[in-house]
């Protein structure tokens, strides 16, 4: 159920690189614990953001969730799809990237593979 | 499981449990911030029907001859003109007008009266009632022995009559039966709620309560009713623009800021905090409608032409009307055709002045 293409934090984000650009996003843990998302504020593209700088804030009707970065790099893209339509995070929290950075340095040691992310879960459980 | 050992809990802990509600700290009490989803709870009471789990709140009872006389002496409303099986809403405040809670006054008789208070101050309210006692006045915190449920929405009726009931259902506004039987079980029913929408309160003996959520539960399948949470019941609360304490109003905002005019009688003899409210304000209440993108929380500073007004005293999504909004406390002199803003994160986001409430039912 957590997919194994991607890392995880213990912050319930997730990270997934290809071709030097990593693409960031929240957990499925992440929105089923905020409830109903209604509000994301996105990066601007071109930003510069450094590893442990909080890039994006989502926000649900009771909660405010800052998400953080593990990566460092200029962003290239955000998903403007959440500007209008934030609750696609409830339904597909995998599916949908927040921001996609160009990356110049990975914080690997703040970074869980699927299956040991899966284990921090059930022991937060 | 987490056991929430520390907090205290509502007779029906269990059911929320059971029911998959996400259990919360509020104030010190364990209860659900939701059990679905906030915005479905909420659009289930503007719709069709709500149950909400109020058994936090505080039950105070006091008796005796000289009960009148101190009631009118500790609140702000005059109670005066109520007959036994009204309700009435009014502020005790401290001497300097500052709240010390926002109350439901229930009229048994000239001699008993029921204060509902907000759970978080139950204590202190019940030491304040304490201390200004005189005559012959008891004052009782029967908090623990009452369980309080609040049937929210235009199909109440038709969850109470799949439930079944013996006596009349209070059909006025602000009043009540105490003696009604719902579900086979004795309840004292008002036409009462914090929602901003029809509905009824339900108040019935502690170990009773499981029974009397479990029937509604059930009667409630008729209209699909959903067991509704915290957050569901703030975010109603917020979009009727119903005052809630430690927000829009407390020992610093004074009832006359919060502009609850309607429950202030200051040509009524004497109360606690009379002359402290007839001095001129210096703030107001206001509303607004988040123009620019995001939400406003509690804190954000708010901005009138510019200038720092005041501060957002509640704010966040209203469903039922669309668009996010405010609840803010500011300077009595600004200007409400200004240009207003809230600053957010260091940004600010563009606001339009919003008459309250910024939802009413039809």
């Amino acid at each position: 159920m957590v997919p194994n293409d991607r890392k995880y934090t213990r912050e319930h984000e997730w990270v997934m690189i290809e071709n030097g650009i990593a693409k960031l996003g929240i957990t499925d843990h992440a929105q089923e614990a905020l409830g109903d998302i209604v509000y994301v504020e996105l990066p601007t593209v071109d930003d510069e953001i450094a590893i442990g700088d909080s890039y994006a804030v989502v926000e649900s009707v009771k909660a405010v969730s800052q998400v953080y970065s593990q990566v460092s790099g200029k962003v290239v893209e955000v998903n403007e799809e959440l500007d209008g339509t934030p609750e696609l995070l409830n339904q597909d929290a995998y599916g949908q990237f927040i921001a996609a950075v160009e990356v110049s340095e990975v914080n690997e040691s703040g970074l869980l593979t699927a299956e040991e992310y899966e284990a921090f879960l059930a022991e937060e459980a | 499981m987490e056991t929430f050992d520390n907090l205290k809990k509502t007779p029906l802990f269990e059911t929320h449990v059971a029911l998959g509600g996400k259990i919360v700290d509020f104030g010190g009490w364990a209860l659900p911030v939701q059990y679905s989803s906030i915005l479905d709870e909420c659009k289930a009471v503007r719709e069709r029907c709500g149950l909400f789990d109020v058994s936090h709140m505080g039950e105070v009872d006091v008796y005796g001859a000289d009960a009148y006389a101190f009631i009118q002496k500790m609140v702000t409303n005059d109670v005066t003109t109520m007959t036994p099986g009204r309700c009435r809403y009014a502020i005790m405040c401290y001497e300097d007008g500052g709240a010390v809670d926002d109350v439901l006054i229930y009229k048994y008789a000239d001699d008993h009266y029921m204060l509902i208070v907000n759970a978080g101050n139950t204590d202190k309210d019940f030491a304040w009632l304490s201390e200004h006692t005189f005559g012959d006045v008891k004052v009782v915190n029967n908090s623990a022995k009452w369980g309080q449920l609040a049937l929210q929405g235009p199909q109440h009726q038709a969850v109470l009559d799949a439930a079944g009931f013996e006596g009349e259902i209070p059909m006025k506004y602000y009043t009540f039966n105490d003696k009604m039987v719902v579900a086979g079980i004795p309840c004292l029913v008002s036409r009462t709620g914090y929602t901003g929408e029809d509905g009824v309160e339900l108040y019935c003996a502690a170990e009773d309560t499981p029974r009397l959520h479990a029937a509604l539960m059930e009667a409630g399948k008729v209209v699909d009713m959903l067991p509704c949470g915290l957050g569901a019941r703030d975010t109603l609360r917020f979009e009727a623009s119903m005052p809630l304490y430690g927000h829009e109003l407390s020992k610093d905002i004074n009832p006359v800021e919060c502009d609850l005019g309607f429950a202030i009688k200051l040509n009524k003899e004497d109360f606690i905090g009379i002359e402290a409210l007839r001095q001129t304000r210096t703030r107001k209440r206001i509303g607004l409608k988040l123009v620019g993108k995001g939400i406003a929380r509690p804190d954000a500073e708010v901005l009138c032409n510019g200038e720092v007004v005041g501060i957002v005293t509640s704010g966040g999504p209203a469903p039922a009307v669309g668009g996010n909004y405010a609840m803010a406390l500011v300077s009595i002199d600004a200007d409400e055709n200004g240009k207003w803003a809230v600053s957010v994160r260091g940004r600010e986001i563009e606001c339009e002045f919003a008459p309250m409430p910024f939802y009413k039912r039809k």
